[in-house]
């Protein structure tokens, strides 16, 4: 079982290190709003268009297919997630460990292979 | 009350971890500043033209020059924006880049923690990259930005799932998630099989584990947006995809995490495949050059790769390099998995 002293030697480093990393990122972000000059006007701050007033709502409708790649990318990133402990503890899992991992990649290959005859993949 | 408070707390010197924190972030920080001058000149070098040669002797202080007039730009938030998450999102792309690096085992014990699950942590920490993308590109509420941030997330995404794949064939030859152990293991291998110990290059993962060496330094290519899969900033098409509207250094927080999510990628090659701190060959004048002097020279020569590519490989088209993630890299990993389990399994070979 993990210690908790574990956690402490091994977590703790990691924390002061995020916050070190986050106090950078936070310095870099304030400095042009307390050092540089500021003018803003209403053409500056509209958006970026080629020079054209927007002509409709950017909140817009967008590709169907979007929502396919984020949903076929959770289906292979959780199988990702699933073989992380495998790999791992590959020596200790044996034969059963094996062959139930390698029928497990099986099904999701039949899975990837439906989703190519479907066309999921397509993109044009 | 005595379990949190354990024997060993006073090793755990909270100014000592403070103050290494600091030393890695900040030549980190000086490393990528000239890395981005050496790609700029590899670059210019490609193309027959000098690059930046103005700032200090050979232009080497160019990046600090950029560094200065980025913080004394204006700052400019469009009126339509969502202010907060719009100045949240190059945070979150920055401090996730960064943070990646505190399990990076630079040589033997090097390293600010060596989590049992360091590899892990990389590979959700760069993931949370993509958080960065779709925030600015939603929050600046512009045309080009929010499909600029939708393509480079389906891109980022796409390529996540055959760098999962190859990572996970590596920690099948090595049995263990921790980045130290990952490279102890390229200890052994083909040269140690030969006879030939010294040979210390051949033992290590590229060689043995060749098309997922390939395979993944592409998929890098294209997680980090690297050309030739610079499409997120394509600027022909999309001017600056999701970054059209950040100006100063709100922009800057956003290429800052680009080029550290770029070094990171060289340093997770140089670790899961070129031997980390290992030296070249295991002989005499050369081993005894410390492990960090290892670990930087591979990181500059994958560094060197990457710029090369941008220099002289044309941009894909969006359809041919979704074609390419996820028609031929997700089964070619996939395969490759297959392959190494059942090569380890029933050849029992280490790697």
């Amino acid at each position: 079982m993990m210690s908790y002293s574990y956690l402490l030697t091994e977590y703790f480093p990691l924390v002061i290190f995020i916050s070190i990393a986050g106090v950078i990122g936070l310095m870099l972000l304030v400095a042009p709003f307390v050092f540089s000059y500021r003018r803003p006007d209403t053409e500056k701050l509209s958006a970026y268009e080629c020079g054209f007033d927007a002509f409709s709502d950017s909140r817009m409708k967008f590709d169907i297919r979007f929502y396919l790649v984020s949903i076929l990318f959770i289906i292979f990133d959780l199988e990702v997630a699933f073989l992380f402990p495998w790999a791992a503890a590959f020596e200790d899992v044996g034969l059963f460990g094996f062959w139930s991992m390698i029928l497990f990649l099986c099904i999701l290959t039949v899975g990837f292979i439906y989703e190519w005859k479907k066309g999921a993949l397509e993109w044009d | 009350m005595h379990d949190f408070y354990p024997h060993n707390v006073e090793r755990v010197s909270v100014l000592l971890v403070a103050f290494q924190s600091v030393l890695i972030l900040v030549s980190l920080l000086v490393l990528i500043a000239f890395l981005l001058y050496a790609d700029r000149k590899v670059w210019a070098a490609v193309q027959l033209r000098r690059g930046p040669n103005v700032v200090g002797p050979f232009g080497l202080l160019q990046s600090f020059a950029d560094l200065l007039k980025f913080a004394l730009k204006e700052p400019v938030i469009p009126s339509g924006a969502n202010k907060f998450v719009f100045l949240l999102a190059p945070l979150v792309m920055s401090i996730s880049a960064l943070s990646a690096w505190a399990v990076i085992p630079f040589s033997e014990g090097w390293v600010i923690s060596d989590l049992n699950v360091g590899i892990l942590y990389i590979f959700a920490m760069s993931s949370l990259g993509v958080y960065g993308v779709i925030l600015g590109g939603w929050a600046s509420n512009s045309k080009y930005a929010f499909l600029g941030a939708l393509r480079s997330a389906a891109q980022m995404v796409s390529y996540e799932v055959s760098i999962g794949l190859v990572i996970i064939s590596v920690l099948l030859c090595v049995g263990s998630l921790n980045l130290t152990e990952i490279i102890q293991a390229q200890r052994t291998g083909l040269a140690v099989w030969l006879g030939l110990p010294w040979l210390s290059f051949l033992n290590w993962f590229w060689l043995p584990l060749f098309p997922l060496f390939i395979i993944f330094f592409i998929s890098a290519l294209s997680e980090t947006n690297r050309p030739p899969f610079d499409l997120p900033e394509a600027e022909s098409e999309l001017v600056a995809g999701f970054m059209v509207e950040y100006s100063s250094t709100p922009y800057l927080l956003f290429m800052l995490g680009e080029y550290v999510a770029i070094v990171m990628m060289c340093a997770l090659t140089t670790i899961l495949f070129l031997g980390g701190w290992l030296p070249l060959l295991d002989i005499a004048p050369l081993n005894w050059v410390p492990g960090i002097v290892w670990f930087i020279l591979k990181l500059w020569l994958v560094f060197f790769m990457f710029a090369i590519v941008k220099a002289f490989v044309p941009r894909y088209r969006y359809d041919q390099l979704m074609r390419l993630g996820w028609k031929v890299f997700l089964p070619l990993s996939l395969l490759m998995l297959f392959i190494v389990a059942g090569v380890r399994q029933y050849m029992l070979l280490p790697a």
